[in-house]
């Protein structure tokens, strides 16, 4: 090709990349008013369809095999448990069994089972596939069952296994018999983990293709799953509840920015939306269009103090701590209000709560005296861990510390304010090389064992006891709480341990925090649940 | 020139081998242990342990490193630790995403980059010409993640004229095909989702576009002026051509291969400036792929992840090279 033809080409390529982008531009330009209309043309659509915008993907869509709120958020939807939770509590209601009843002796639970559910896949529920989905788990592995593991003891080969035996009595009768009689046991069931799939699909899949495919017995069916970007669910027809779900399709939209999805929503791309910041909650109330929802707390932020390190061995300077730091300030200011002070370690949606405990107030002076009789009338040097990324108990670790720090300073504390990577924050935290760390725990079944043991009982330090911190009574009294099968007792119990705790204050309770989510205004009948995975089946457009 | 190409090709191998070795290294000397953030704070020890073992991270370094390589010649990218799906199958859709997306803006970039610096040097200091340098000098120092709020605040919440996010109206999402969308759309005749797709593609594109779109006015406008120097053009001028012809034909000609330049670097970079974009406009890209898979210390997604940008990355440097003998003949390669 000659020098003149080549210089023709490249100009030919100029001309036309700039045609291209020409008409793209005026076809877009032509097309926004027009797109407009077809997008409120489309409202007939909007109606039945759903569009659920929220910060990331989920994992895997089998919800015995992942531990992200993002995988259950929507396997909440697919499958159902024996007993389900309340609307917007961890109350036991009936579930996929109708009916239920316990031994005297707490080692017996009869579960008659509701006639007339069947499975996505048109397999019929019953008994046996109760069976099969729970000797399926007890006889996994940690890394994949990893919440059978940890709410009822282990598998079928532990000392801990809770669970004796699990079998059909009949076609719709299941029964339950335990090692040892576990307080919690319906409210562990009740889990969105604990859903029971269609064993017919789980015999054809393996567990990787079962958890990109997943058929249980909810209102609601598995379409199609692009990952990192959208999660499709439709109306189940033959759903056994008459009249549910209202909605015909829920699509879960993963946009991760939290002002970006709050656009999204305003513009109407989406019509809920979670993870909204607390200082945009009043734009969202000023704008008729749009409602706020508040989900109840089921978690706690606190400033652990390692109890095995200098000078936090000493209760005083631990209870100084708590006299210190001015928590309503720090709630009003970072959690913009959106949340609860904390003065127990768990919050009071769960049955056991302490109310009577006055918790700390924010009094200085007391701390100075306490920290006079503990022998550091001068103060001292201490690092202060600060998370390094936002978690709905801790929406900012970073201010949070920096408040702390000054209040800390005002009795003669010097604390360093120090962070790690969000996974080496976890390790050295649990390997207790931090002094005072902010951390945080959202619970999983609502119950206060699911607090109080597991956070700060002998037995799991090095796991989730980050501060080390040791006490033989309470150990004794959270132990007596899980086997008590009687929920007045059971919850007495719980009240003499948060005295305990408040006495030896292993932490700095700082909040509850209670999240935010923004929608439609016209979206009716959406309740937030506490756990974090919410029903969608009553909800529907005005 | 076929000799050229195949030798850059194999010099491309001693490079990619030194890129995993880095990427390996780099992402094990970050401290963090995939199996908690796997399990989560919630975990208990032994159950650590058991998928340390399982997903062979208590091998030595080496061991690991051999075995991704060895892995990596039989073509295969690894398994994602955080899905268990194959990242050669579950690359594409992501990369789609951010070649469509990367191809409008640079389009874009292109266009009115390369034009505003000719007219600039050809008006040098008229008010065109200061106008477009300060806007370019706005545009390269923008932070793309307030320019993106911006926009959307503006042209979606304000105006209306395109949507806020996502690559496609979600209530009628593309049948998949290629997964580049426009592509998709056209083949299926589908043409009112095209132009949904372009309206999608319009703030996440120019968002992008802003920062090589400036670089690329200004580098040409300063090449363009130093073209414009020389001696033939003088004598072109003198020859009474029109001044159009030898803006666009003489000087251009020549002044364009330091704009390649920039241009192939700028296409590079975009794959990286993709992941901020990507981010605010909730599309799933490359770079947020990568994003995900930095989180949850997904090794084998942000070896192979990272791998793939490079290797296009170099596949487009080799490109431009191949170009400028195009463009100017008078570069020659033995």
């Amino acid at each position: 090709m000659s020098k003149k033809s080549w210089l023709f080409f490249v100009l030919l390529l100029t001309v036309s990349i700039a045609l291209i982008a020409c008409s793209s531009d005026d076809e877009e330009s032509s097309e926004e008013g027009g797109g407009e209309g077809t997008a409120e043309e489309g409202g007939s659509d909007a109606e039945d369809t759903l569009v659920f915008g929220r910060g990331g993907d989920s994992v895997a869509l089998d919800p015995i095999m992942v531990t992200d709120g993002e995988s259950l958020k929507v396997t909440r939807n697919l499958f159902e448990t024996l007993v389900e939770f309340g609307r917007d509590d961890t109350t036991i209601n009936p579930g996929l069994a109708a009916e239920h009843a316990v031994s005297e002796d707490g080692l017996t639970y009869t579960f008659n089972l509701q006639e007339g559910v069947t499975f996505h896949d048109g397999e019929p529920f019953n008994a046996a596939a109760v069976v099969y989905n729970f000797e399926r788990w007890a006889n996994g592995t940690e890394d994949k069952f990893y919440y059978y593991q940890s709410m009822f003891g282990g598998f079928s080969d532990d000392e801990g296994h809770v669970i004796e035996s699990v079998t059909a009595t009949d076609e719709m009768t299941v029964e339950f018999k335990l090692k040892r009689p576990q307080a919690p046991f319906l409210k562990n069931l009740a889990m969105s983990p604990f859903g029971i799939a269609s064993p017919k699909a789980l015999e054809e899949m393996s567990d990787d293709e079962f958890g990109e495919n997943p058929v249980g017995t909810g209102p609601f069916k598995f379409v199609e799953w692009k990952r990192n970007d959208r999660i499709v669910i439709e109306k189940y027809d033959d759903y056994w509840q008459e009249g549910l779900p209202k909605l015909d399709q829920v699509i879960f939209s993963s946009i991760p920015e939290n002002s970006a999805r709050l656009n999204a929503l305003m513009s109407g791309d989406i019509d809920l939306a979670d993870g909204i910041n607390p200082s945009d909650s009043s734009q969202v109330e000023a704008n008729a269009d749009l409602q706020l929802f508040e989900r109840p707390s089921m978690n706690v932020g606190y400033l652990g103090l390692t109890t095995t390190r200098e000078p936090f061995d000493d209760p005083k300077v631990r209870q100084a701590m708590n006299y210190a730091i001015d928590r309503q300030a720090i709630v009003d200011a970072f959690f913009e209000g959106s949340a609860e002070v904390a003065k127990n370690p768990m919050p009071s949606v769960i049955s056991g709560y302490n109310d009577d405990i006055e918790g700390y107030d924010y009094d200085p002076e007391k701390a100075k005296e306490l920290l006079e009789e503990a022998g550091l009338g001068d103060g001292f040097d201490m690092e202060l861990w600060a998370m390094p990324v936002p978690r709905p108990y801790m929406p900012d670790g970073q201010k949070v510390a920096e408040a702390i720090q000054n209040n800390l300073s005002a009795v003669g504390i010097n604390a360093e304010i120090v962070t790690y990577e969000w996974a080496t924050y976890l390790e050295k935290a649990s390997a207790g090389e931090a002094d005072a760390f902010l951390l945080g725990w959202t619970g999983d079944n609502g119950d206060a064992d699911n607090f109080l043991y597991v956070l700060l009982d002998q037995d799991n330090i090095g796991s989730n006891n980050y501060t080390y911190y040791e006490n033989q009574e309470l150990h004794d009294l959270l132990i007596e709480a899980q086997s008590e099968v009687n929920e007045d007792t059971r919850n007495q119990l719980y009240m003499e341990a948060q005295e305990i705790i408040l006495e030896d204050a292993p932490w700095v309770p700082l909040a509850h925090s209670t999240p935010l989510l923004a929608g439609d205004a016209n979206l009716m009948d959406f309740v937030a649940h506490p756990t974090g995975s919410d029903l969608l089946m009553d909800v529907y457009f005005k | 020139m076929l000799q050229y190409i195949i030798r850059r090709l194999l010099q491309l191998i001693p490079v990619l081998l030194g890129m995993t070795f880095i990427v390996f290294l780099i992402i094990r000397a970050i401290p963090g242990d995939p199996a908690i953030v796997i399990l989560g704070q919630q975990a208990t020890e032994e159950a650590v342990a058991a998928l340390r073992e399982t997903l062979g991270l208590n091998n030595p370094w080496y061991v690991q490193y051999f075995e991704y390589l060895k892995n990596l010649m039989t073509g295969d990218l690894g398994e994602s630790i955080r899905t268990r799906t194959a990242v050669n199958e579950e690359i594409w859709p992501y990369l789609a995403a951010t070649f469509e997306l990367s191809i409008f803006a640079m389009v874009i970039a292109v266009f009115i980059g390369v034009n505003a610096g000719i007219i600039s040097a050809w008006f040098r200091n008229s008010w065109f010409d200061y106008g477009a340098m300060i806007f370019a000098l706005i545009g390269v120092s923008v932070p793309i993640f307030w320019l993106g709020l911006m926009m959307q605040y503006q042209f979606s919440l304000q105006w209306d004229w395109f949507p806020t996010t996502g690559r496609e109206n979600v209530r009628d999402p593309v049948n998949a095909i290629t997964n580049l969308y426009i592509l998709d759309t056209i083949i299926q005749g589908r043409f009112d989702q095209t132009l949904n797709v372009l309206r999608h593609l319009v703030m996440p594109g120019v968002a992008l576009a802003t920062i090589p779109m400036a670089i690329i006015a200004r580098m040409t406008r300063s090449s363009m002026l130093e073209v414009m120097k020389s001696d033939y053009i003088r004598t072109a001028r003198a020859k009474g051509e029109k001044m159009f012809w030898i803006v666009y034909k003489h000087s251009l000609k020549n002044a364009v291969i330091p704009v390649l330049t920039v241009i192939g670097l700028q296409t590079g970079l975009l794959l990286g400036g993709a992941i901020l974009t990507e981010t605010i406009f909730g599309l799933p890209g490359i770079g947020r792929y990568i994003y995900e898979a930095i989180s949850s210390r997904d090794y084998p997604v942000i070896q192979s992840g990272i791998l793939v940008v490079a290797f296009i990355f170099v596949m487009i440097n080799l490109i431009v090279d191949v170009l400028y003998s195009i463009v100017d003949p008078r570069i020659r390669y033995n």
